[in-house]
C-alpha cells in the first residue's frame, strides 16, 4: 500500500479500525479529539460500535464490558481524562480484561494545558491506580509507528489478557506526515477459553476483581507478575542509533526520541561519538539492553519533556555503568535539535577534558 | 398425592448459599431474577454484572456468566457487553449506594442512550457492606452511621427518587418501584422485574427496577419491625408504582 500524509490522531483511529477494533468508547479532550471524530464517523458505517460516553469513568468501563466478551475495543483520551480511567486501568489488570488506551499527552499538572508534553510517563507506566500492577506501555515516535504500535496494541491486549497503553503527545497526535497502512500482521488468541457469552455447555464464568478468600489475592497477583515477566522476556523493544562506538549516549521516548535523533546525526557531523537508546515499551522497559549500551558508554544524557520521569527508569537501568544527566523542559517548552546539541557540545567537551586528565 | 410447592431455579448454584443477613432482602430478590431467567429460558445466555456493596458476590449465587464492575460503573460495563452481544441477555444488580450515588450518572446516561439492558436496584437506603453510612435515598430524619442524629434535610439535603428520575429519560422503556414486604407485593415486584425483563427482549430500551428492601442490622430492627418500617416510613417517601412502561409496544 502506498504511503498517504495522515495526521497522528488519524492514523491511530484508522489503524485501530484496521487491526479489528470493534468499540470505540470516548470522551472528547484535547489534544485527541481527532481520534473520536474518525472513529465515529467511520465505525458506524462499519457496523462497528461507537459511543460517546458520560465521562471517561464511564468510557474505561464500557472498554471492560467489552473485554470481557473478548471483543477488541479502544478508548482514548489524554492526561486528566486518562487520571479518571486509572481505578478501572487497575480493575482490568486484575481481572485480566484486555483493552487499548490512547493516552495522547498534553500540559499537566491539573487542567493544566493543551501543549505537547510528556509528563504522563508515570502515569503510565507506573500507574496511578491502586495496587500490584502493569499496563503494558507503548510509545511511538513517529506517524508510521504509531499506526505500527496500534497494531500491536491490540495483539498484546489479547495475548496477556491486559490492558495496553499507547503513549503519545500533542505533538505526535496533530502532526501529519506520510505513513503507509500495512496489513494488521498479529495472529491474536483465541478468547473462547475465558470469555463470557452465557454459560452455554460449559460451567458458568466470571470475570471480577475482587478477591476476599485467604491467599486468593497473594497467589493471583504472583500470576499476575509472572506473567509480566513473560512480557518483559518476549515483548521488550527499543531502538539503538548509532550506539556502537557512542560514548554519550542520549536516551529518549516518543517524539523526544526524534528530535534527539536529528541532534544525533549533527553531532555526528561534528565528529562525536554519540548515540540514541529509545525505549519503545516503556514497560516492559528495556533495562538489560540499556545497562549494556551504558556499559560502553562514558555517559548518558537523558531528555524528556518533564522534569525527569524516565529518567529514574534510565538509572535503575545504568545501576551505575555511567554517569546520567537530565536535561528536559515542560509544559509545552520544547527540545529541538539545536538545544539539545548545545547541551550535547557541552557535555561531550567535559567528557574530553575528563579524559586528557585522567578521570574515568 | 406429592404437590411440588418449591423447585430452586436452574439459575441458581446448587450449592450457593446466600450470605445475607437474616432479614435482608437480596435474597427474594435475587430469586426472583433466578426464576425469571428460567422462565424466560435465558440462563445459557445471560451475562450479569455485579456491583460494589452487598450486591457484589453474585458469581457465589447464580450459575450464570458474572462480569464484575468497579463502584457505580455496572451500566457501563453492561453497555460494553450488550453492545458486543446484542442477542444475550444482560442485566446489572447494584443497590442504591452504587446504581443512586457514586454511579446515579451512569444509570441516567444508559437510560438516556436507551441501552437494551436490564438494570435491578436495591434501594434499602444505606451503604450496607460498609456498615451502615447515609446515601443519596437516605430518608431525612433517618439515623445512619453518618447521620447519627438522623439526616438533616438542611445539612445534606433530600433523598434522590431513582425510578421517577430514570423515567424521564426518553430511552427508559420501563422504570418502577416495588417493595418485597409481604406475598402480594413480592408479586408485584416480579411482575416488575418481569417487564424490565421484557423491555430488554423485545428491544426496547433499558429497564429499570427499584426494589424497597430492608436492612435489619444496619437499620437496628428485627426483620420483621423492618419490613413493616418500609410501609409505614419508606413507601411515604419512596413511593411504589409504575413510572413509565412501554412494554405492551411491539419493536418499532
Amino acid at each position: 500500500m502506498a504511503k498517504v500524509l495522515v495526521k497522528g490522531n488519524e492514523a491511530i483511529a484508522k489503524a485501530a479500525i484496521k487491526a479489528g477494533c470493534q468499540c470505540y468508547f470516548g470522551y472528547p479532550i484535547t489534544p485527541q479529539s481527532e481520534i473520536g471524530e474518525y472513529m465515529g464517523a467511520h465505525m458506524p458505517e462499519l457496523g462497528r460500535n461507537f459511543v460517546t460516553a458520560e465521562s471517561e469513568l464511564a468510557s474505561i468501563n464500557m472498554v471492560i464490558g467489552a473485554g470481557v466478551t473478548g471483543t477488541k475495543a479502544m478508548t482514548s483520551s489524554s492526561s486528566c481524562g486518562i487520571a479518571l480511567m486509572q481505578e478501572a486501568i487497575s480493575a482490568m489488570c486484575c481481572a485480566q480484561v484486555p483493552g487499548v488506551i490512547v493516552s495522547v499527552m498534553r500540559g499537566g499538572p491539573g487542567l493544566g494545558n493543551i501543549a505537547p508534553a510528556q509528563g504522563d510517563y508515570f502515569q503510565a507506566v507506573k500507574g496511578g491506580g491502586n495496587g500490584d500492577y502493569k499496563t503494558i506501555v507503548l510509545s511511538p515516535s513517529t506517524v508510521q509507528e504509531a499506526i505500527d504500535l496500534t497494531y500491536r496494541a491490540f495483539h498484546l491486549a489479547l495475548k496477556y489478557r491486559n490492558p495496553v497503553m499507547l503513549l503519545a503527545d500533542g505533538i505526535l497526535g496533530q502532526m501529519m506526515e506520510p505513513a503507509e497502512f500495512g496489513e494488521y500482521p498479529y495472529k491474536d488468541p483465541d478468547v473462547s477459553e475465558w470469555a463470557l457469552d452465557g454459560a452455554n455447555n460449559r460451567p458458568a464464568r466470571n470475570i471480577v476483581s475482587l478477591h476476599m478468600p485467604d491467599g486468593e489475592l497473594e497467589q493471583l497477583s504472583n500470576q499476575l507478575f509472572e506473567k509480566y515477566e513473560k512480557a518483559a522476556k518476549e515483548e521488550t523493544t527499543y531502538e539503538g542509533f548509532m550506539l556502537d562506538d557512542a560514548k554519550l549516549v542520549l536516551t529518549a521516548f516518543g517524539t523526544v526520541g526524534r528530535i534527539a535523533k536529528a541532534a544525533v546525526i549533527r553531532a555526528r557531523k561534528k565528529g562525536m561519538k554519540v548515540g540514541l537508546f529509545r525505549p519503545i515499551t516503556l514497560f516492559p522497559f528495556p533495562d538489560k539492553q540499556l545497562h549494556e549500551a551504558a556499559k560502553k558508554a562514558d555517559m548518558i544524557l537523558d531528555l524528556e519533556l518533564n522534569h525527569g520521569q524516565m529518567l529514574l527508569d534510565v538509572r535503575s537501568a545504568v545501576f551505575g555503568a555511567c554517569p546520567v544527566e537530565f536535561y528536559g523542559r515542560c509544559a509545552g517548552g520544547l527540545l529541538t535539535p539545536d538545544t539539545i546539541l548545545e547541551k550535547v557540545e557541552k557535555l561531550y567537551s567535559e567528557l574530553d577534558s575528563k579524559k586528557e586528565a585522567g578521570v574515568k | 398425592m406429592e404437590t411440588l410447592v418449591y423447585k430452586r431455579p436452574e439459575s441458581l448454584l446448587k450449592n450457593g448459599r446466600f450470605t445475607f443477613c437474616p432479614g435482608c432482602g437480596h435474597g427474594v430478590v435475587l430469586r426472583i431474577i433466578a426464576e425469571l431467567i428460567d422462565e424466560y429460558n435465558l440462563k445459557n445466555d445471560t451475562i450479569a454484572i455485579s456491583s460494589v456493596g452487598c450486591s457484589i458476590f453474585l458469581e457465589k449465587f447464580f450459575d450464570l456468566d458474572v462480569a464484575g464492575a468497579s463502584h457505580g460503573r455496572s451500566p457501563c460495563v453492561a453497555t460494553g457487553i450488550k453492545r458486543c452481544k446484542p442477542e444475550k441477555f444482560v442485566f446489572t444488580y447494584q443497590g442504591d449506594g452504587d446504581a443512586a450515588t457514586i454511579g446515579f450518572n451512569e444509570t441516567i446516561h444508559t437510560a438516556c442512550r436507551g441501552e437494551h439492558i436490564t438494570t435491578i436496584m436495591i434501594n434499602n437506603t444505606n451503604f450496607g457492606m460498609t456498615g451502615g453510612q447515609a446515601s443519596a435515598t437516605t430518608l431525612v430524619g433517618q439515623v445512619t452511621t453518618t447521620t447519627p442524629e438522623g439526616r438533616k434535610a438542611e445539612l445534606t439535603g433530600y433523598p434522590l427518587h431513582a425510578a421517577e428520575i430514570v423515567a424521564k429519560c426518553d430511552g427508559t422503556a420501563y422504570s418502577a418501584r416495588v417493595a418485597i414486604t409481604d406475598s402480594k407485593n413480592i408479586m408485584q415486584a416480579k411482575k416488575a422485574i418481569r417487564k424490565a425483563f421484557e423491555a430488554q427482549i423485545k428491544g426496547l430500551g433499558f429497564g429499570f427496577v427499584e426494589v424497597l428492601a430492608t436492612c435489619p442490622t444496619n437499620w437496628h430492627m428485627t426483620p420483621s419491625e423492618a419490613v413493616q418500617h418500609i410501609t409505614d416510613v419508606t413507601e411515604k417517601v419512596h413511593c411504589i408504582g409504575v413510572y413509565k412502561d412501554i412494554t405492551e409496544q411491539e419493536k418499532l
